[in-house]
């Protein structure tokens, strides 16, 4: 059933920006993922759903490079990718947050997503402080105002809220010209408020940005996502519309804890 | 003066508001200290304080901006003054090459400069205390080195009759001219740091500084970077190290020793790593100390008085004399605003 769905995205959006065949990884005994095979249309958008430990974050770092996987290929845009260092794959337009927010707390947040666009553009180094015309400034300042924080443009890192932050975790995944994200829990630790903020930055994304997240806040999930897929104990376990995921009785057991329903 | 670091100026603004009344008020006081000064005061505190204020400053770079604290800064500039030694004229009767000032200069801190990125180069490996820990024993090695080493270092007595150059009809030893010299090449130090730190390299830096796992996802290559910041501030204590060996006339292993070493790491902690400014503030209280602590409670307990004086600095605040300052100063801004009696 959910090869034929795949089919039929790839038909109308004419290619796989993510396609993962067997990819598994062992830590010594353990088995953080076996077996995932997955396509990823390009310009889709995608929740991977699962409980602590059920190998979310480990596929997230065998896509971009941070491990590598023990077995399996991955082709970004039908390319083979899965031997390339991480930085190879972000010029390629992959790119990804982390579930704890890794950024420059000494810098102010324009400055750090221009760092950002300047890590993928051609000319890294430099001697001179960069203009307000400078493209990578320019591509920055859009970015702040796409991800709600113009108002903190000159702000340092380490003052922001944790929120903000995430915000910002955001905006360095925006940076050059992404072609697929992964987000790994933007949501994790945001209040309401927060969320609704962060449901319509990914929902005003370019439409041709496709991305994986990860999520624990179902709501937050279905809401940004086209397709699931659910993972337990490092397999791809049950793959779906958010409507026939929310509805599996499976899904409940495991995730829900069979309460729901 | 403006000590925060400046998260970018507004265009509107002309160049005079752009250097602030700080520098301003610094830069003329600087300039005028020559009229009040006498020969001691202008060499050994004034060209002292501004010598070891850009040793400070290649430290403060490389710690405050890149997160390396380095012990072997002084090593750098000794490695300078050397160059001094053996390519221009000296008395010791072992190389000299005669060169004159302005091909020897050029090359001394070259091969500081390189000197530099090397040290860095080995040294980038390892963070934190462990980078303390190889660049102690890279300026423990180079002095041990020195003193044993004849062909080269002319060993423990080192090199003497160096002579500054005269140029212009100037001779550069002299206490007026030599302040001037220092003050200039200080202020061109101060002023290149100030506005690399608002770089993209400089910016870069700091990142690599903050977060280097995200800076090489980011696609930088944080070694290459890390590694020119150290040649970088090679250039700074290179400069240092000629006016060094100009100003004293000679160099030895005593000059690169851990003594001094350590003097270099406590000018930048007791300034603070945070601005340009202070390294120049920790050299004033460094120096006039070492020159007058001895008048104070005599020749056998000068050092304690000094080690008190530091103790009690880092104690009130960890920042240094630049973290005092931004303690102070919102004090003094609200006495400010009060009306008058």
């Amino acid at each position: 059933m959910t090869e034929s769905l795949a089919a039929n995205r790839l038909q109308s959006t004419g290619a796989y920006a993510l396609e993962l065949d067997g990819v598994a990884r062992h830590f010594g005994a353990l088995v953080a993922l076996s077996g995932i095979t997955m396509r990823i249309a390009a310009g889709e958008r995608r929740a991977v759903l699962g409980s602590n430990g059920a190998g979310k974050t480990t596929l997230f770092n065998a896509m971009t490079g941070d491990f590598l996987p023990t077995a399996g290929r991955i082709r970004f845009f039908g390319e083979d990718i899965t031997d390339l260092p991480p930085h190879e794959r972000i010029r390629r337009g992959l790119r990804r947050t982390y579930q704890i927010s890794q950024l420059f707390k000494g810098l102010s947040v324009l400055d750090s997503i221009f760092l950002a666009c300047r890590g993928v553009s051609r000319r890294r180094f430099s001697l001179l402080r960069p203009t307000t015309t400078d493209v990578n400034m320019v591509q920055a300042e859009s970015i702040l105002n796409a991800v709600h924080l113009e108002a903190y443009r000159d702000t340092l890192v380490a003052t922001l809220s944790h929120g903000q932050q995430r915000q910002l975790e955001i905006a360095l995944a925006l940076a050059g010209a992404p072609r697929f994200i992964l987000f790994d829990e933007p949501a994790a630790g945001l209040s309401p408020t927060e969320r609704r903020d962060l449901v319509a930055i990914l929902n005003a994304l370019p439409k041709h940005i496709g991305y994986i997240i990860i999520e624990h806040d179902l709501d937050v999930a279905l809401r940004v996502s086209e397709y699931v897929s659910m993972m337990h104990n490092g397999r791809l376990f049950k793959e779906g519309t958010p409507q026939e995921i929310e509805a599996d009785p499976e899904v409940q057991e495991i995730y829900l804890g069979g309460k729901h329903g | 003066m403006s000590l925060t670091i400046a998260t970018g100026t507004t265009p509107q603004q002309n160049w005079l508001e752009r250097l602030g009344a700080g520098h301003i008020i610094l830069a003329v006081a600087l300039v005028l200290y020559p009229l009040v000064a006498s020969d001691f005061f202008l060499t050994q505190i004034g060209g002292y304080s501004l010598v070891f204020g850009m040793l400070g400053l290649s430290l403060m770079l490389l710690a405050g901006y890149g997160g390396m604290v380095s012990l072997a800064q002084i090593t750098v500039a000794g490695i300078a003054a050397y160059a001094i030694a053996i390519l221009g004229n000296n008395n010791s009767n072992i190389l000299g090459f005669g060169w004159p000032w302005w091909l020897a200069v050029p090359f001394a801190v070259l091969a500081a400069a390189l000197a530099s990125a090397l040290i860095g180069w080995i040294s980038v490996r390892t963070e934190g205390i462990y980078t303390i820990m190889i660049t102690l024993a890279i300026a423990t090695a180079t002095y041990y080195f020195a003193q044993q080493n004849y062909a080269i270092f002319n060993g423990h007595s080192g090199y003497a009759g160096i002579r500054a150059p005269a140029f212009w009809g100037i001779s550069w030893r002299d206490p007026r001219p030599f302040y001037y010299l220092c003050l200039g090449l200080a202020v061109l130090s101060y002023a290149a740091v100030l506005y690399g730190s608002r770089s993209t390299f400089g910016m870069t830096l700091q990142a690599i500084r903050d977060n280097p796992r995200r800076m090489r996802a980011l696609g930088y290559h944080v070694t290459a970077h890390k590694v020119f910041a150290w040649a970088l501030a090679g250039v700074i204590a290179g400069l240092a190290g000629v006016l060094l060996v100009w100003f004293n006339g000679r160099v030895s292993p005593g000059t690169i020793g851990v003594d001094a070493a350590i003097d270099v790491l406590i000018i930048a902690v007791i300034g603070g790593l945070r601005h340009p400014i202070g390294p120049f503030l920790g050299a004033v209280v460094v120096v006039l100390m070492q020159t007058f602590a001895i008048d104070i409670v005599g020749a056998e307990r000068f050092n304690t008085l000094i080690g008190m004086v530091f103790l009690v600095i880092v104690f009130v605040s960890p920042d240094g004399i630049l973290g005092l300052w931004g303690r102070i100063k919102p004090h003094l801004a609200q006495e400010s605003l009060r009306p008058g009696p």
